[in-house]
């Protein structure tokens, strides 16, 4: 594939430096995303997934290694570069359509346009009906969608997501992955999604990082075949049960 | 922080059979008296105490002389001029003192460098029994309105400070991470996440420091004053004159409560997303 990548990591090295001591948590990680690729990142937890998101999403300087967007070193945050954590992180004084606002609101974009976007972008999430609730009255997964959402109304080049379903019920993750291949298949960013549940990684992605223990670094690469758009009835048919075993096989070799 | 503790307990929800023969108002209204009849009473014990010749007069006044002391002084007008006084002082005081403690209390904050210079010596500020130093502000800014608004000041400065610095510590790094990723300003960052972060908090802050600030005030009247309700409290008690003594501290009790009760308002105001999240 000669595709240009988009965002970039060159032998990323982190070291937290702590009073106790330096610790080390990335060691040479390098990865490429391309344009409208899905990529998600697995590894065991305190692998250093969190951290290498960090320093893509430019709010981490790492300790060695660059970082390029659009083939220019990535010195700061960007809005080109969105982001969503575990947590929903929505401002509580702020409505559903008023949360999903912000990053327009913050890059100045013109209050018809605004609200036409926002418009847009509640029925797209499917919060039509929740434009003037608060946060406070949202489910875990209601949250998330708004999260997502505000992460995408600016539109953005890169969709970095950080275990953005970990704090969710298993039943409303997977709607949830389901819900984010239907918004994905509208929007096409390059996605990068850090995640501990492999199906969960095999459903959304095109290409399976995976990560070994700390120091983090990359252990291995499952590209995965399948053909899209998929559903959760992928979920039980052989060859995506071989990907995820394969997947499950790099992270704990026998 | 808040005197929610003090409110009474909320009564279980009866079961439908035992409710169910009630009339719902009644049952629901007659606790509204309990407050105004206990008060009632403590009248009548104060009428009985003042009336049964144990104490004399300007010692224990009658209920009644002293509203008669109250109205005279309403109706003349003088009342309304000191508590004018007393209440700028209060306002022109909580205004300074408060607008000081956040913008120090934001950047204490925000910046480790200013936290470890100024902490120090805002604890030591705070230690210092402001009524001790009163006399001493007395002598350097004189015994007009500009003494009375700097301990008005000191006295509610270290509760705003505290909070705005809690407050403001206690925002998610996640939305300054948010609002970094999406290139916020510095402006954009106070106005959209560290104002309304801290608002809870500092309004708090705010309920607790006017009636501090009243405290400050009578304080100030009493070492040295020519007007005021605290000048007119030492004036009753330097001439015997006890039922204007109590006339003027119902005054400033008064008074306390209504800058207590706009704080509130104005918390309730700014603070209507706190109820609709669910959290009271």
């Amino acid at each position: 594939m000669a595709v240009r990548a988009l965002l970039s990591a060159e032998h990323i090295s982190h070291v937290y430096r702590t009073p106790g001591g330096d610790v080390p948590a990335l060691d040479d990680v390098t990865l490429r995303l391309s344009g409208e690729s899905f990529v998600c990142l697995v590894g065991p937890s305190g692998c250093g997934k969190s951290t290498l998101l960090r320093i893509l999403a430019g709010l981490l300087r790492p300790t060695e290694g660059r970082v390029l967007l659009d083939g220019q070193p990535l010195t700061r945050a960007q809005r080109r570069v969105g982001i969503v954590f575990q947590k929903a992180n929505l401002m509580p004084w702020r409505t559903v359509a008023g949360n999903l606002a912000l990053p327009l609101e913050l890059a100045g974009t013109p209050p018809a346009e605004r609200a036409e976007r926002t418009r847009a972008m509640l029925e797209l999430t499917g919060l039509e009906g929740f434009a003037g609730a608060y946060p406070g009255a949202l489910s875990g997964g209601m949250a998330q969608r708004v999260a997502i959402g505000r992460a995408l109304i600016h539109d953005p080049q890169v969709l970095l997501l950080d275990e953005p379903f970990g704090a969710l019920d298993a039943l409303t993750r997977e709607q949830m992955s389901e819900e984010l291949l239907r918004i994905w298949a509208r929007h096409r960013k390059t996605v990068l999604m850090v995640t501990h549940s492999i199906p969960e990684a095999v459903l959304l992605a095109d290409r399976v990082l995976v990560m070994g223990p700390r120091p983090g670094h990359l252990v291995a690469e499952v590209p995965i075949p399948l053909a899209r758009p998929r559903s959760l009835a992928l979920l039980h048919q052989p060859d995506f049960v071989a990907l995820s075993e394969q997947v499950r096989r790099s992270i704990r070799p026998a | 922080m808040d005197n929610a503790h003090l409110a009474p307990p909320v009564p279980h929800e009866r079961t439908a059979e035992s409710s169910a023969a009630l009339p719902r108002a009644r049952r629901r209204r007659w606790h509204l008296l309990l407050a105004p009849a206990f008060g009632l009473c403590l009248l009548a014990v104060w009428t009985l105490v003042a009336r049964s010749g144990m104490y004399a007069a300007f010692i224990v006044p009658t209920p009644a002389s002293v509203a008669e002391r109250w109205w005279g002084l309403a109706s003349d007008g003088s009342l309304l001029r000191h508590a004018a006084v007393t209440l700028r002082e209060v306002l022109t005081g909580l205004l300074i003192g408060v607008a000081v403690a956040f913008w120090l209390g934001y950047w204490i904050a925000k910046s480790r460098t200013v936290a470890y210079t100024l902490t120090p010596y805002l604890v030591a500020l705070q230690t210092v029994p402001i009524v001790a130093i009163a006399p001493l502000l007395i002598i350097w800014f004189g015994s007009g309105i500009a003494s009375k608004v700097i301990i008005c000041g000191l006295i509610v400065f270290f509760p705003m400070l505290v909070n705005t610095v809690i407050g403001m510590r206690g925002i998610p790094a996640e939305l300054h991470d948010l609002l970094r990723s999406l290139e916020a300003t510095p402006l954009q960052t106070f106005w959209h996440l560290e104002l309304p972060a801290a608002l809870p908090i500092v309004l708090g802050g705010l309920k607790v420091s006017v009636t501090l600030s009243v405290v400050g005030a009578v304080v100030g009247e009493f070492v040295s004053a020519s007007a005021g309700l605290g000048y007119l409290i030492n004036f009753g008690r330097g001439t015997y004159d006890t039922p204007l003594v109590i006339a003027a501290v119902f005054t400033l009790t008064a008074l306390a409560l209504a800058l207590y009760g706009l704080a509130a308002g104005l918390e309730r105001l700014l603070l209507g997303w706190q109820r609709a999240n669910g959290t009271p």
